[in-house]
């Protein structure tokens, strides 16, 4: 019996399960800097997301009757995203809370992977910062990570305001070394920027994402900030822009698809982070301006469609 | 050069260095009236008759129409409409053949001085578009006359994998091609001539390189090559005008509106075979490749051999086939029934075994945009994969399914296994059906 089916008759070999895979992968670095900088909670806290974000997706699925999509493992991307967005202290049933929220509202109801209007985790973030605006703001890092350099017998968590924080208080104390390598308080996936460098440069060399949004999202926010005098490269170092930049504002689905559409969304998440950093109350701005731009992208789509061979009107009069 | 745009399938050019094998022993052949774009021929032999290889045994309807030649020589056993390979039925010829390939008297090296003999010499070989288009040549060399023709484009890109029959030509047929392309630039007065070829055969490109200054027939004339990167389709032909001239064809026009012709390279040899022996066309080098062909190699077939008398001919097949593919795998056809006929604009025949035939499941669109990065027409697949689902006329419109070259690219490059080419058929389908009904509606 011979198969037929309409051209082409080889594939290469991605898949979108292999795609989500090497998010995974990527993500690994900061998974283990998040050990040494928050303490085994922070490796609860993945767990317990990734595990709700499994179950809530399977359950809804089931009881939608639909088919189980758990192999193409965005799930738990979201489920590390989701963790990495939260301070170690956060209590865990809130942590499961919110990634029903990412998974089943933010996914699940609009009809799975593809069809999502924001990125699930982001979406988990702000319903989280909004529900429960304490808990999401107690941030904790590793005594001895704070002291580093100096002799301390505890290990223990000891709260610490953000670096934006006490740049908003008017002290910026941290140095830019440890503001690289994550040495202060924070969400458990933002801060240590060498592992998210790492793993970013995983997904470029990869090709699983390209430069465009987080080049054009980094620099508009460097570039406003230091107009407005501050420091871009303090403002690069904290706060969750490198983690937002590399893997959430580049998310496929939330985000446009050709090359102008992906530099005019990172701009206006550079735009917005930065009008929140600079002249809000609240210290962070990743992901409200990821939630603005993630509404405004099939707009932006809608703006910047690829136009065909032949099809443009220039070419009409072209001469030769 | 424009940044190219496609993608790299394994290239498996195995035949690539293979010494030609003439394939004789073929039982009988089934001829049909038309291997070519537009109305065929009307058959003008009886059953029962006897014929010889090269006689007329279809006489042309239309000024379009190519005619169609027997391929061997012996008696007819049927005359009767028989499923093509697209699944339409026509009408078709069946020679037994007597094995002894006695060539008919008509045959005879033409007399060709000017542009008109040379149109009417090309037609009267049964001469279409050899790359796998099947355009009647003869209709091609004659555009309207307000359309004036600057530039003659080779194209010896061959970007398909396994097929190597274009570059068989090159190594081993070149006297005939440069007869071939010299004959249609002085006659048709087409100032320059550009030869494309993939890098990746640098042997070929140094034989025809060497030839453009070396040949007589070509010496005088303005003609180069230009070699490709090798990317899948840089032979597609709107794709290749811009790489070799920077012209653009626009939308729903022709080559001719820019003032260019692209000519087969295997096309322009065998005007000049022609030219040398009056042979009309009857038969085919095909690249015989694939999981699950026993003996890859190029084969001279005779056209209307079935495919399967031609693989058991040539060492047979290697386990059971998953998938007969009449053409490249990524835009030839795939067959039901292996008794098909080898026809006119046949390159290749790929059969594939069971495992590298699997049909991969769908899974939703997750925009990651691939398709539309390598899409060589820079149109956005995905956006006509939703809109032929969903018969969608105004999208279908606006983002210009026409242009769609079915190149394949997009869903080779699909992580979601998308069946996006084949949805874009049916956006074409649903397209011309509107069109259809608005004309109706005037």
């Amino acid at each position: 019996m011979l198969r037929v089916s309409a051209s082409p008759h080889v594939r290469d070999n991605a898949t979108t399960s292999r795609i989500m895979l090497d998010v995974c992968i990527a993500l690994v670095p900061a998974i283990i800097a998040s050990y040494f900088i928050f303490g085994a909670r922070a490796i609860a806290l993945i767990v317990v997301t990734v595990a709700s974000s499994l179950f809530w997706e399977w359950g809804s699925r089931r009881l939608m009757k639909r088919d189980n999509t758990l192999g193409d493992f965005s799930a738990m991307v979201t489920g590390i995203l989701l963790a990495f967005n939260l301070p170690v202290s956060f209590p865990l049933w809130m942590a499961a809370v919110g990634s029903f929220f990412a998974i089943v509202i933010g996914k699940q109801i609009f009809g799975g992977i593809g069809m999502n209007f924001a990125n699930p985790a982001i979406l988990g973030r702000i319903v989280l910062i909004v529900s429960f605006p304490a808990q999401m703001t107690n941030f904790m890092v590793r005594n001895d990570i704070v002291q580093l350099g100096k002799a301390v017998t505890q290990y223990d968590l000891v709260s610490q305001a953000t670096p934006l924080a006490a740049l908003k208080q008017g002290e910026s104390s941290f140095t830019y070394l440890q503001l690289f390598l994550g040495q202060h308080g924070g969400v458990i996936g933002e801060v240590s920027i060498v592992a998210l460098l790492i793993g970013a440069a995983y997904l470029l060399v990869r090709r699983i994402i390209g430069p465009a949004i987080p080049l054009s999202y980094i620099g508009t926010v460097m570039i406003l900030v230091w107009l407005a005098g501050q420091d871009p490269i303090y403002h690069l170092l904290s706060g969750g822009l490198v983690l937002g930049a590399f893997f959430m504002a580049t998310d496929y689905v939330t985000s446009p698809i050709t090359l102008p559409g992906k530099i005019i969304f990172g701009l206006g998440c550079g735009i917005i982070t930065s009008l929140i950093r600079i002249y809000s109350n609240s210290a962070e701005g990743v992901s409200f301006a990821i939630l603005l731009m993630n509404v405004l992208t099939p707009h932006i789509d809608r703006i910047t469609k690829q136009r065909p061979i032949g099809g443009r009107k220039s070419v009409q009069n072209q001469k030769f | 050069m424009f940044g190219l745009r496609g993608v790299h399938p394994r290239s498996n050019k195995h035949t690539s260095e293979s010494e030609l094998v003439v394939i004789n022993e073929v039982k009988s052949v089934r001829i049909p009236m038309a291997m070519q774009i537009g109305p065929g021929c009307k058959v003008c032999v009886k059953k029962g008759e006897d014929v010889k290889v090269g006689q007329l045994i279809g006489e042309p309807i239309a000024g379009m129409s190519v005619p169609v030649h027997s391929s061997v020589s012996g008696t007819v056993t049927s005359v009767k409409p028989q499923v093509k390979s697209d699944g339409t039925m026509m009408e078709m010829v069946e020679i037994e053949s007597d094995g002894l390939f006695t060539v008919h008297e008509s045959v005879k090296p033409p007399t060709v001085t000017n542009k008109q003999e040379l149109i009417e010499a090309v037609r009267a070989a049964g001469l279409v578009g050899l790359g796998g288009a099947g355009f009647p040549t003869h209709f091609k060399l004659n555009p309207p006359p307000d359309k004036k023709i600057d530039r003659l484009l080779i194209n010896g890109m061959e970007c398909e994998p396994y097929i190597t029959s274009d570059e068989f030509v090159v190594r081993n047929r070149l006297e005939e091609l440069c007869l071939g392309i010299s004959t249609v630039m002085r006659l048709c007065e087409i100032p320059v001539g550009i030869i494309g070829m993939e890098v990746n055969t640098p042997e070929a490109i140094k034989i025809i390189d060497h030839a453009t200054s070396s040949s007589p027939h070509l010496a005088d004339l303005d003609v180069t090559i230009k070699s490709v990167p090798a990317c899948y389709p840089q032979g597609a032909e709107k794709v290749m005008i811009r790489n070799l001239t920077g012209r653009e064809v626009p939308s729903g026009k022709l080559p001719h509106d820019v003032g260019c012709l692209v000519m087969n390279i295997g096309t322009a040899r065998y005007i000049g075979h022609y030219l040398l022996t009056g042979e009309p066309l009857t038969r085919k080098y095909i690249t015989l490749d694939g999981s699950a062909i026993k003996v890859p190699g190029i084969y001279d077939v005779p056209i209307g051999a079935s495919i399967d008398e031609i693989v058991q001919l040539t060492g047979g097949y290697t386990d059971k086939p998953g998938k007969v593919i009449m053409g490249g795998p990524m835009m030839g056809v795939a067959v039901d029934n292996v008794e098909m006929s080898i026809i006119k604009n046949n390159n290749a025949i790929v059969v594939l075994d069971s495992e590298d035939s699997q049909i991969p499941e769908e899974h939703p669109c997750i925009r990651c945009g691939r398709c539309v990065r390598v899409c060589p027409m820079y149109l956005m697949p995905t956006e006509l994969d939703q809109a032929g689902r969903k018969h969608d006329i105004a999208t279908l419109t606006e983002m210009s399914v026409m242009d769609c070259i079915e190149c394949g690219c997009c869903t080779f490059v699909c992580p979601a296994k998308r069946y996006l080419v084949q949805n874009i058929r049916i956006g074409k389908a649903v397209f011309r059906q509107h069109q259809q009904r608005l004309r109706e509606q005037a």
